[in-house]
Order: structure tokens, then C-alpha cells, then sequence
């Protein structure tokens, strides 16, 4: 494997990446609004629209929603009051899955870019003459899809849980967050999200021919998170420790599949765009 | 060693035949030309001998090495140009030979001195931190060139190098291929349609047509296999005899004889060789023609070209219509 190449070429698509401002400017604003602008609408919206008596009213709806926590949160919610028990249910609970947004958002961007952007520009052939092996020339895409996209999701975590925790210091009066189901979701099943939005990228770019069809094929991989988190608010699934390692397992088996599919694809589809 | 040999070599996409039985074989320093309209198999050629597909039937080595198998270490080898230059536009001209150089392996020390001497070799370095984007096209060209001879490859591989340039800027390609191509004595495999390109740059040519070789030599040796003898264009000063053109005609050596101008001051005979051309002069001169210009004419490659493509040339519309078919070149 030459290493030196694969980094080449990753470092390559990055910049091209970074120069495509279709691609990152949604690529900044949605972690904005996931890790910021939710967990203080979720935090302190209670407390704005709360009476007068300046706390948060212990109502049936909070009340409705909690009961809906696994059993292996209930010792998590135990001995704390409503209000702190909706901190925790809405923040470290709800919010679980919308962070898993993000690396398959940045992962399917940088890889529709990556893929179908090279042959989009015709510079894929220039790239097929050089010694790079196709092993080598996917490794490289694979990195400046995969590895950014987990960067800045665990950067966004660590954004996400200083404003958890800041935001909420008044009601639950010390660092709470994250709570145990938050690290094998990070460091587990992120990397296994981000796989599988570059491999879907790969595979989208051998149908499509331009990065914005590609842009808005890969979108569609938002409902997989979005059924993760209506099935975690509605109490159909909770990621526990043990689902999320369970959950990740699957994603990863998903991942060799399609990782698998797209080397094939890669090959054939790149000597297919020069026929 | 030759630098590239193929046998039988063949490529098919689905039902079409890209490539279909090309043997041919290309001498190390040789620059040989590929050449045949759109859709003859040129560019899947070039891709075949340097392993970016894999052919479908017979086999083919390129320095000794099989470019199915040994693709990776061949491309080391090897520079390609292709008709679109396929450069990174958003980067500089510096950047983009970085980056190509890094990708065949050259060390980085000498690779940053080898790019500048490459900007600077090509008439780019002024312009070395620019971004490509707002490069001209044949300023582009000349770039992608620079890129396929980066890493001093020892066969080059052109694909239409000038195809989409115009004539001033394919020519300033065309000087540039030649001063780096015969200096270091590379082999050069160059696939084009524009003939005059060919004609000054080739050593040989093989011609292909709809993936199949029909012919392969020198331009003389294809002219002798198309047309036996040559054609000479006689101007006379004034009006000959009537009977000038059977007396030509009888000449020893003479095979086809007939008159461009009713008057018979000028005529077009065709000779076994050129030591036939004084007899015929005298002839003329015997009968009254004051000979002042006499043009033994040479088969350019355009004439050997719509010959063997089956269309006659338009200079040579007598000869093209008498030679059609002849000289076993299917």
C-alpha cells in the first residue's frame, strides 16, 4: 500500500471539498442547530414558557413522555424532579440519535464530492493513469470522507455536551452529561454511520453523474436517523448500552456489504465513466 | 526489447468490439502513430497498454511488463496525455504537478525542484501559482504535458494531444512534444486524427479502423503498398502536339498517362520510378513542349490515410480510383 499516495489524494479531496461551498455550508449550519440551538430550545423553552412561580409546571405531558424511558434509564431519571428529569430525557434521551445526523451527513457530502465530483470535473482519468492501485485510489476517498466527517462529529459531541451541561447547570446542579449509552454511540456506532454514508455516497455515484444529484440521493439516508429517533422518543427503541452496541453491530455488517459493493463499483464504475 | 507488443489484443464493452485483433509492436525510442477517425479504438488502445482495462482476448506488454497484472508498477513507467487535460482547476499549476508527482511516487525533495524546472521548461512558470482554472486551453495542454512527462517516463502515451486546441497552440504542443520526446529518446505512442501532426512527428504509423489494424509501416513503405509508381505533374510553356500524350505514353517505364489542360501544357504522368522522368521529359521536348516545371509528387500521409480508410484522397483522385483495393492491406 503507498501510503504517501492514499494520503495525497486524501488531503486532495479534502481541499476540494473545502472549496465546494455547496457542500460545507450545510455541513456548518445543521451541527449549529443540533448541537447548539436544540439542547437550549429543549433546556431553557420550560423555563421561558413556564408561570410565573418559575417552575417548570410538573404537567402530564413531561410526565407522559418520561414514562416512556426503558428500564435501563429509569435509574438514571431516579430521585430527580420533573424538571431535571426532562433535561436528561430531552437531551441525553430524544436528542441520542439527531447527533448520528451528522456523520452521515458529513460523510455523504465529502464522498458524493469525492466520487462523482472526480468524474464530474474529468480529472478521474488523469488519476487512473497514475500508479495508484484502485485499492489505493478508494482508501484515499474513503479517508477524506470518513475520517472529517468523524472529526467533526466528535468535536460537535464535545460542543454538545459543554452547552448540555452549561445550559442546564441551574436545574441539575453538576455535569451530568454524557451518560453511559452516549460512548458506544460516539465511538461505536458514529464510525459505523459515517461508513455507511460514504458507501451509499459510492454507490449513488455510480448511477448519477453530477455531485448535486448525488448530493440530493445521499440526503435520503436521513430517514434511517430519523427513524431511530421517532422510534426513541416513542419508546419503540431505546439505545441502552447494550442496543447501541447491538444497533452498531448491525450498521457495521451493513457497512462490509456495501463497502464491499462499492470497491466493485469504484473499479467498474470509473473505467465505465471513461468508456 | 520492444517497448510495447500486443498480440491479438482485443476489447469488448457489452456487444461492442472496441479493439479486435491488434498485433502489433513498437521499437524502444520509436514514436509510432495510431491512427484512424472517432471511435476506432485509439484511446481504448492507450488504456489497454497501460492497464486501466483489461482486454477481453490476446495480451499485450509494455516494457516487458503486463499492464493486467503489473498496472501499478508500469504506470511508474509511463506518462499519458489525453485529449481533455484533466487538471485540477482549482488549484495552481504548482499544485497540481505536486500533487501528480506525489502520486507517482517521486521523492519530495526532487520533485518540488522537478516542477519548477517542468513550469519553467513549458512556459508556465509565470503563471506556476495561478490557479488552472483561468489557464487558457492550450496553456492547459502544455500543463497536462508537463504532468505526463513529470516523472521522466520512458514510453509516452498521447491521445489526441492537440485535438481541442487551436492551430497556434497545437503547435507550440506539437514543438514540445518533439523537444521531449527525441532528446531523452523516448518511445512515444501517439494517437491522433490530425495527420499533419502525425506526419511530422512519426516514425511509424499503424492505422486503425473500427478497432481492427488494417495497416502498420513508414509512410513510404505504406505508399508502396498502396500505389505502384509515382505520379509526376509536367508545366509546359506553350501548347504541345496532338499526339503528346501517346507518345508519353509508349515511353518505357510509363504506366498511365493524361492531361490536367485540354491544351496539353500541363499533364500528369505516372512512372515505375523516378529514373523514368528524364524519358518522359525528352519525350515532351521531341514533340514541341517546352518543359519549365517538373514535380515528382510525393504521397503525403493524409493520401496513404483516405486510402486505406477506403476514401479517396482528394488530391489524388485519378490514382486513388485506379489503386483502390490493391496492396493487401485488410
Amino acid at each position: 500500500m503507498n501510503w504517501r499516495a492514499v494520503g495525497a489524494l486524501a488531503r486532495k479531496d479534502l481541499w476540494e471539498v473545502r472549496m465546494n461551498k455547496v457542500a460545507w455550508i450545510p455541513a456548518a449550519i445543521v451541527p449549529m442547530v443540533i448541537v447548539v440551538l436544540l439542547p437550549l430550545a429543549f433546556i431553557l423553552a420550560p423555563n421561558l414558557f413556564a408561570p410565573s412561580t418559575g417552575t417548570p409546571d410538573p404537567n402530564a405531558n413531561v410526565q407522559t413522555l418520561t414514562n416512556l424511558v426503558p428500564s435501563s434509564m429509569v435509574t438514571e431519571l431516579h430521585g430527580l424532579n420533573d424538571a431535571q428529569r426532562w433535561v436528561v430525557f430531552s437531551t441525553g434521551f430524544v436528542s441520542a440519535p439527531m447527533l448520528l445526523l451528522l456523520p452521515l451527513m458529513f460523510s455523504s457530502i465529502a464522498g458524493a464530492d469525492s466520487f462523482v465530483g472526480e468524474r464530474e470535473r474529468k480529472t478521474l482519468e488523469a488519476l487512473l493513469y497514475t500508479p495508484a492501485t484502485d485499492s489505493e485510489l478508494f482508501l484515499g476517498k474513503v479517508i477524506a470522507s470518513v475520517v472529517p466527517a468523524l472529526l467533526l462529529t466528535w468535536m460537535s459531541f464535545v460542543v454538545y455536551a459543554v452547552v448540555v451541561n452549561a445550559a442546564g447547570w441551574n436545574i441539575m446542579q453538576r455535569v451530568w452529561f454524557p451518560t453511559a449509552a452516549w460512548w458506544p454511540l460516539m465511538i461505536w456506532v458514529a464510525p459505523a454511520i459515517a461508513t455507511l454514508g460514504m458507501a451509499a455516497a459510492v454507490l449513488i455515484s455510480s448511477r448519477v453523474s453530477t455531485f448535486m444529484e448525488a448530493y440530493q440521493l445521499t440526503g435520503t439516508l436521513v430517514v434511517i436517523v430519523l427513524a431511530l429517533v421517532v422510534a426513541q422518543a416513542t419508546g419503540v427503541l431505546s439505545l441502552s448500552v447494550g442496543v447501541t452496541l447491538l444497533v452498531g453491530a448491525a450498521l457495521w455488517a451493513v457497512d462490509a456489504v456495501l463497502v464491499w459493493l462499492g470497491v466493485r463499483l469504484f473499479s467498474r464504475g470509473a473505467v465505465k465513466a471513461l468508456a | 526489447m520492444d517497448a510495447i507488443q500486443t498480440d491479438a489484443l482485443s476489447r469488448r464493452y457489452g456487444n461492442l468490439t472496441a479493439v479486435a485483433d491488434v498485433t502489433l509492436t513498437v521499437a524502444r525510442g520509436e514514436v509510432f502513430g495510431v491512427l484512424g477517425p472517432n471511435g476506432a479504438g485509439k484511446t481504448t488502445m492507450v488504456r489497454l497498454l497501460n492497464g486501466v482495462l483489461a482486454p477481453s482476448a490476446g495480451s499485450c506488454r509494455v516494457l516487458g511488463l503486463d499492464p493486467a497484472r503489473q498496472g501499478s508498477g508500469l504506470r511508474r513507467r509511463t506518462g499519458v496525455l489525453t485529449e481533455s487535460p484533466a487538471l485540477y482547476e482549482r488549484m495552481t499549476a504548482r499544485e497540481n504537478l505536486r500533487f501528480f508527482g506525489t502520486m507517482y511516487g517521486m521523492p519530495a525533495g526532487k520533485l518540488a525542484a522537478r516542477a519548477d524546472a517542468m513550469l519553467e521548461a513549458f512556459g508556465l512558470a509565470e503563471r506556476a501559482d495561478a490557479k488552472v482554472g483561468g489557464f487558457s486551453k492550450g496553456m492547459k495542454q502544455r500543463l497536462a504535458l508537463a504532468r505526463a512527462l513529470l516523472h521522466e517516463p520512458e514510453v509516452l502515451f498521447l491521445d489526441e494531444p492537440t485535438a481541442a486546441l487551436d492551430p497556434e497552440a497545437a503547435r507550440r504542443v506539437t514543438e514540445l512534444i518533439m523537444e521531449f520526446t527525441r532528446q531523452a529518446g523516448r518511445t512515444v505512442f501517439l494517437c491522433t486524427h490530425y495527420l499533419p501532426e502525425a506526419q511530422r512527428l512519426c516514425d511509424r504509423v499503424a492505422v486503425l479502423n473500427r478497432g481492427r489494424l488494417i495497416a502498420t509501416g513508414t509512410l513510404a513503405e505504406l505508399a508502396r503498398t498502396l500505389w505502384h509508381g509515382t505520379w509526376v505533374d509536367v508545366e509546359c510553356l506553350v501548347a504541345s502536339a496532338p499526339d503528346l500524350l501517346e507518345a508519353v505514353r509508349v515511353v518505357a517505364g510509363v504506366t498511365d498517362a493524361r492531361l490536367d489542360e485540354p491544351d496539353g501544357t500541363r499533364l500528369a504522368v505516372q512512372v515505375e520510378g523516378e529514373e523514368r522522368i528524364p524519358a518522359v521529359v525528352r519525350a515532351i521536348v521531341e514533340r514541341g513542349g517546352q518543359v519549365v516545371r517538373v514535380n515528382a509528387r510525393e504521397h503525403t500521409l493524409e493520401d496513404v490515410y483516405f486510402e486505406l480508410q477506403g476514401e479517396p484522397a482528394h488530391a489524388q483522385p485519378a490514382v486513388a480510383s485506379e489503386t483502390s483495393g490493391r496492396g493487401g492491406r485488410r
